[in-house]
This record gives structure tokens, sequence and C-alpha cells, in this order.
């Protein structure tokens, strides 16, 4: 029934074949993460500068600088889940040992933005639409998105073996991802309070609904923190393989001992 | 064979564990709890009903959800099933798994509805609604909860976590149910649109849900 070695804790105590695989990961990711640091750095440290110099909107004066980073939080909140609905595809379908790792560190990432998000939203509501939380399609939706990333980190924490855990938060990942789709298009769907996207496509682009000193904090920003995503992310990800390299260790050592 | 699967566990359901009796029971406790908690204005209760009957079957049915594979888990048939299947064919189990499931307890709390609705102070109308709209959104809600069930079968109280893992799922399911189940009694709101919904969420379920839920269950022992 419930082997007692996962497959990822086969994969760190023996087995060359399948260790290439998180070997090559850790030398590769060593460089990559400095490559993503330094652009993460400069372009959020830029984009904030902008934004502190963006123009007050005539309308929502000094708030609207809320903008700057309430966008780039909600569209990593769901790309992180994106990354991890890949990585259950990953865990699922081809058994990848990575794949388990990179879902259960994108998971606590996801959660941050998403709250972040939500904080930053509530903020910006108070001033422009005079509440801190409306139940609106967009607003319940991220909601909703925040309490899957709670559930998948209870699976985590509730089921011990690391392999079953995984194949549990990948299925639980894929059913969830449903609510994408549905986030980004409860302002088209239903009459919302939240406004519809200003950024929605390439001809929108070209014609944008937002003054050029207003996108471009935004886009700076937005490729700033998504920089910071993929670093805070290969960092889990070598922290997690780290510990069950060194669980691996120890079990041997016990084994050993015994 | 499905048949045969079908008729075991409602069997099961309606005799030891007593789950059927369990769930609307647990079901009555929480319906006659709302006008304590509201206050005993008919009207006010009348206009709450369908949210009321609609919250309290969703965690009626979360009750037993656990148990769903548990009992064939620990006397060793899950492990039966799973062998003596491909996965589309346990998939097919799950589904028929799910039905006797939903027969044993989401099918009493449907009936039990007009019983709530003298309580609740609901027009005929209301009442056939809100049956309406269960009967269609209960399913959906053990199709769903296959998923959370198979992925809490190895935990020996898994309850809480399918719970925690159903839930943010469940959302639409309650959403189109509540807004149909109002639709009905009240005229500036539509019935049909939101029940339609309702029915196209439990039919998209019906064919995910068991599925995911056999692929987990397919790769358990590995």
């Amino acid at each position: 029934m419930m082997s007692d070695t996962p497959i990822t804790s086969r994969i760190v105590s023996g087995g060359l074949a399948a260790f290439a695989n998180p070997a090559r990961f850790m030398a590769l990711s060593k460089i990559v993460v400095p490559v993503f640091a330094v652009p993460a750095t400069v372009l959020i440290a830029y984009g904030l500068w902008l934004s502190f110099n963006a123009p007050e909107d005539y309308q929502q004066g000094e708030t609207v600088r809320i903008m700057f980073i309430h966008v780039p939080f909600a569209w990593l909140a769901m790309m992180t889940y994106a990354v991890m609905t890949v990585a259950a595809l990953g865990t699922i379908v081809w058994r990848h040992p990575l794949a388990d790792v990179a879902a259960k560190a994108a998971l606590p990432i996801g959660a941050a933005f998403t709250v972040l998000c939500l904080i930053t939203g509530s903020l910006w509501g108070r001033p422009t639409w005079g509440t801190y939380w409306v139940w609106d399609a967009r607003l319940t939706s991220v909601l909703v998105l925040l309490f899957i990333y709670l559930g998948l980190m209870a699976t985590h924490r509730a089921i011990d073996d690391k392999g079953l855990a995984a194949r549990a938060a990948a299925i639980v990942t894929l059913v969830g991802s449903i609510n994408l789709p549905i986030i980004k298009y409860s302002v088209e769907w239903w009459n919302t309070l939240h406004q519809p996207a200003s950024i929605s496509s390439l001809e929108r682009l070209a014609k944008p609904a937002l003054p050029p000193e207003y996108l471009w904090p935004l886009f700076t920003l937005a490729l700033g923190f998504t920089c910071l995503f993929f670093v805070l992310h290969l960092t889990a990800m070598r922290t997690e393989i780290w510990s069950r390299k060194a669980d691996g260790l120890s079990r041997r050592m016990a084994r050993q001992a015994g | 064979m499905m048949a045969a699967l079908y008729v075991r566990d409602v069997r099961l359901g309606f005799r030891a564990g007593g789950g059927a009796v369990i769930a609307v029971l647990f079901f009555m406790s929480v319906i006659i709890m709302m006008p304590f908690a509201v206050g005993p204005d008919l009207r006010l209760l009348a206009q709450l009903a369908p949210a009321f009957l609609w919250v309290g079957a969703l965690l009626a049915s979360l009750l037993g959800l656990e148990r769903l594979f548990q009992a064939d888990r620990e006397d060793g048939s899950l492990d039966q099933l799973r062998l003596s299947a491909d996965l589309p064919e346990l998939a097919l189990m799950v589904f028929v798994k799910c039905l006797a499931h939903w027969t044993v307890t989401g099918l009493p709390l449907v009936l039990a509805v007009p019983f709530f609705g003298l309580f609740l102070n609901m027009e005929p109308m209301a009442v056939l609604a809100a049956m309406a709209t269960l009967a269609v959104g209960t399913p959906a809600i053990a199709f769903i909860g296959a998923v959370g069930a198979a992925a809490g079968v190895t935990l020996a109280r898994g309850g809480l976590l399918v719970a925690v893992i159903v839930l943010p799922v469940i959302v639409p399911v309650l959403i189109f149910g509540v807004a149909a189940a109002n639709g009905a009694v009240n005229p500036s709101q539509l019935f049909f649109v939101p029940f339609s919904l309702l029915s196209a969420v439990c039919l998209f379920f019906a064919v995910i849900g068991p599925f995911a839920a056999a692929l987990f269950l397919k790769g358990l022992d590995e």
C-alpha cells in the first residue's frame, strides 16, 4: 500500500539516473537565481521611483499609485497558480520529481501574493469605492483562490508521506485551476464593481486605456515582481531539495546505526 | 457489476453507520438553529430560507464525505476495485460510489425539504424550487467531494481536511443554487439561467470529479 520510500526520497537516497535531474537543477539554479535577482532589484527600485513620480490622477489623487503594486500582485497570484497547475501536471503525468518540489515551493509565495493583492485592493477600495470589501465576482473569486492556496498548504501539513502529499495536492490543484478563468473573466461575465482589465490584449496595448506615465511604472513593477517570483520560487525549491536530501541522509544514517 | 456496487454501497449506507439518518438529523439541527440565530420573524425567515437550506445541505453533505473511500480502504475492497480496473473503469466506479453516497446522504435531504419549508414559512413554489436546486446541486457536491475524499483517504481523521479542500471549489454550486432557488420566488430574479448553470456545473464535475479521484486512487501504492 503506502510505500515508506516516496518517489522523492528514492531520488535523494539512491538511483543515479533519477538523481541526475535534481542535481542538474541545483547546478543550474545556482546560476539562474542571481540572474533574476539583479533585474528584480533594479526593476522594483526603478518602478517604485517611477510610481512616486507619476502624476496624481484627476479623480483618485494619490491613491492611484496603489494600482502600480496591486495589479502586479494580482497578476502574480494567478501566475503562481498557473505555474503550480503545470507542476501538478508534471507530478501526475510524468511523475517528474522536480514537479512535486516546484508545486510545493510555489504555494506560500502564491498565497502571499494573493493576500497582498487583497490587502492593497481593499486599501484602494476604501477611498475610491467607499468600502474595504464588496462581494463582487472578482473579489470573491480571488478570495476563493486564497482559500484554495490555504487548503493546499493544509494538505501538505496533514499528509506525512511527501510523495503522497504531493500527489494529493496535485489533484486538488488541477481541479482548483478552473478558478483561474473565472477570476480572469469575472469582470466580463458579471456586472462587477471591479473595473474590467485596462490592458487586456496586444491590440489594446497599441491604444492603451492608460496613459504612458501610468503604463510604464506598472509594467516595470510587474516585470520586477515577476523576476522576484522566480528568485523566491527557485530559492524555495533549492531549500526544499536540500531539506529532502537531509531527510534522506538522516534516514540512511538511522538505518545504518540500527 | 456497477449495479452491484451501487446496491452494495446503498445498503451499507442505510445500515451500519446510519449515514443517511445522521445526515438528515444534522441538516435538521442546522435548520432549527437558524430561527434562533435570526429571530422568529416569519417574513425574514421565508426570505432567507433558500440560503439556510442550501448551507445546511452543504454542511450535511460534507459530513459523510471522508467515509466515501475510507471504509473500503480499511476492509481492503478499495484495493480490489483499484487493481481490477483500468483508469476509466475506476472513474466509473467512483462515479457509481458517488451516486450511492448521494442516494444515502443527499436524496433524504432533498426529500426532507418540504418538512422544513413549514418551519421556515416557505411558499409551495419556493419549496419546489429549493427541492429542484438541491436535487441537482447535492450530486455536484458529492462529485467534487470525491476528489477531497480521495486526497484524504490515507488520513485517519481527514474530515476537516476534506472540507477545507472541497469548500472553495463548491462555491459556484452554492452561488447558482441559491440564486436559482431565490429566482423562483422573486419576480425580479431569474430562475432558469442560474438553474441551467447549476446543472452545467453538476455535469462538469460529474466527469471531472470521479476522474480526478480515480487518478489519485490509481497511483496510491507507488
